[in-house]
């Protein structure tokens, strides 16, 4: 009996699920762990006091508001990118489709560089925003614009394959119903799209929060306006204060762990409303 | 709404998918558009949707022009072959779409949409399902519930693009009735799209008959069965054994046998094709006249009382090809001629409809 209960059609069950924790831990958990076990040392009140520090909370509302904001920015118009890429063909569109993943491929540091230059009061944009009042490079705008360029090959990459895999059928039929091309958007294509776009979210998300090169060039790092905090981070390493360090670090874990698992919650709740799972 | 075709023409780049269609459908009628796949006859179905656009001709729908009229304003339902379910929605949402989206204007309460959503899903006897997402839906029912999706508008007329096409030969059968059924009940006007010629023969009240982008034949099912007015139309159309050969005074000449056709007046020489159903072929047996086709009974397919014979053709293969005929006997016939699997007899036909061929 025991025999029978436990023998599976796919076989590999324990090596694979041993193997997968295994590795999840070495590679993740571990050092994860360790900045708990290295900021659990300090005691409660260096703890809070570290954390709670009116620069570290100023930096963590930039932090986590501009990359929030850039990962909604970038839902919207990354959608709109692959709309294009996948539902029209044009010229130079494989170069185009190759564009999207630079953001991916290029070094943090030269991307923060070639921004600065370009949103700094004489650089190509910068000369005419300023007048006009928009001060982008030296400022949250400079982190927000930053974010934005980095996060935006994430969505554009996770809804593309859905789409192309979204027959025309579908907005047909809506059309056959009497749906307008703003009613068939919002009620038929929308709503196939979702788990993909809330994927893209959370995966511009994760990488706009953790993001480091490209910001420190274009923030200005002003206390209290433009500071991220993995910049905190950095400075109190540099005063060799490793327990504040890894206190604000474990903060940061705690709030994108929490985020990260709502909006996969959200997810997959979404895509079982599709119908994918059983 | 009646519904009238004028010289549409369609190509996809080299490709001509309609070359000329012109049709004049009456109100209320249950037509089949027929033909082997690749013929035109979705693409037909399209334009006349609105769903594509035709390089030239025009459409009226109820007499007044159509061709440059939006999908959303003529009125059509659309029925897809892989019935184009909203995943995301219920059932019962599936169904109030068309409601849901129409002007606020004219758009019915939400009492009024349960309603008349909640008579359509009886009406396909799906008021159980209401509540259910289509992924959890056989076949069938998911058809069933893109019908009354269609419906829920009311739309002058229905299209159904291969309705029954994703489904298996069980409930293809009882669809297939019930839509005959649903269609008496409504009296819509209703085109449907099929390759199946016996599900053509079995619901529609006329079949337009496609071929190569051209209509080959329109009538009424009896009538397309009957008088084939082409060869395409005798092949396509039911089974029909084919001889292919030269007139010789009274008889075709095929290979090395003769077949009397039965008819006057055909130049000697010339190419015909003819054609016999299995029911009007007949087997004899080798006489002095020698006329008829040579052929070996290769197996007797029993199925209730009516038996069919299978049949080689004997004799020298005409060009390479071997061919097959099929006669329909009963099996009181088949006992008292005593015929059986192997033996060599002749076979000719008591009605042969022959079609002239190009002279090579």
């Amino acid at each position: 009996m025991g025999r029978l209960r436990t023998s599976r059609v796919l076989p590999g069950f324990g090596l694979s699920l041993g193997y997968t924790l295994a590795y999840l831990s070495l590679i993740v958990l571990i050092p994860f762990s360790a900045v708990f076990i290295r900021a659990s040392g300090m005691g409660w009140d260096a703890f809070w006091h570290a954390v709670s520090d009116e620069r570290v909370v100023a930096s963590y509302k930039l932090s986590f508001g501009a990359s929030l904001l850039a990962a909604a920015i970038n839902t919207v118009f990354g959608l709109v990118l692959a709309w294009g890429l996948v539902r029209y063909s044009f010229p130079g569109k494989k170069l185009v489709d190759a564009l999207i993943d630079l953001p991916f491929a290029l070094p943090t540091a030269v991307a923060g560089i070639s921004l600065t230059a370009l949103y700094a009061k004489n650089g190509w944009i910068g000369q005419y925003l300023e007048p006009a009042g928009l001060k982008i490079a030296f400022g949250p705008a400079g982190v927000l614009v930053a974010l934005i360029f980095i996060g935006l090959p994430f969505i554009v990459r996770t809804v593309q394959p859905i789409l192309e895999d979204f027959d025309t059928e579908f907005e047909e039929a809506a059309a056959t119903l009497g749906a307008s091309r703003w009613q068939t958007f919002q009620r038929v294509v929308l709503p196939t799209l979702l788990p993909a776009l809330l994927t893209g979210f959370a995966l511009a998300f994760a990488r706009a929060v953790g993001e480091y090169g490209s910001v420190i060039f274009i923030a200005g790092n002003i206390p209290m306006v433009s500071e991220i905090t993995p910049l905190m981070i950095i400075t109190k390493l540099e005063q060799y204060d490793y327990k504040g360090a890894t206190a604000i670090a474990s903060v940061m874990l705690v709030v994108s762990f929490s985020l990260l698992l709502v909006i996969n919650g959200l997810q997959a709740w979404t895509s079982r409303r599709l119908g994918s799972a059983t | 709404m009646s519904i009238e075709v004028r010289d549409i023409a369609k190509s996809f780049g080299a490709f001509r998918a309609l070359d000329g269609i012109s049709l004049d459908l009456p109100k209320g009628e249950l037509i089949a558009l027929l033909g082997p796949s690749g013929c035109g006859k979705t693409t037909l179905l399209r334009i006349i949707a609105g769903l594509e656009k035709a390089d030239a001709g025009t459409i009226r729908l109820s007499g007044a022009d159509a061709t440059d009229k939006h999908v959303r304003e003529r009125q059509v339902g659309f029925v897809f072959q892989h019935y184009a379910l909203f995943r995301h929605m219920s059932v019962f949402e599936n169904v109030a779409f068309g409601l849901r989206v129409k002007p606020r204007g004219q758009r019915p309460s939400e009492k009024e949409i349960r309603e008349r959503v909640m008579r359509l899903l009886d009406l396909v006897q799906l008021g159980w399902l209401a509540e259910r997402f289509p992924s959890q839906l056989s076949g069938g029912q998911r058809q069933r519930v893109a019908l009354a999706r269609a419906l829920a508008v009311e739309p002058q007329v229905l299209l159904l693009d291969e309705p029954f096409g994703a489904l298996d030969a069980k409930v293809r059968k009882e669809l297939r009735r019930w839509l005959r059924r649903l269609h008496d009940e409504l009296y819509i006007s209703s085109i449907f799209v099929t390759h199946d010629q016996e599900e053509a023969l079995e619901v529609a009240d006329r079949i337009v008959l496609m071929n190569k982008g051209r209509i080959e034949q329109i009538g009424r099912p009896r009538e397309v069965y009957e008088h084939p007015a082409t060869a395409f139309a005798m092949s396509f159309i039911g089974t029909a054994n084919e001889f292919r050969g030269r007139v010789e005074g009274a008889n075709l000449r095929v290979g090395n046998d003769l077949l009397p056709h039965g008819q006057a007046g055909l130049e000697d020489g010339s190419p015909f094709v003819g054609y016999a159903r299995p029911h009007d072929t007949e087997i004899v047996a080798e006489d002095t006249t020698g006329l008829g086709i040579a052929a070996k009974v290769s197996r007797i397919l029993a199925n209730g009382a009516a038996v069919r014979v299978e049949l080689v053709a004997n004799g020298p293969a005409r060009e390479g090809v071997t061919d097959y005929f099929e006669v329909d006997l009963t099996a009181a016939e088949i006992a008292a001629r005593g015929l059986t699997p192997g033996q060599r007899v002749r076979i000719r036909s008591r009605r042969l409809s022959l079609f002239a061929e190009p002279r090579r």
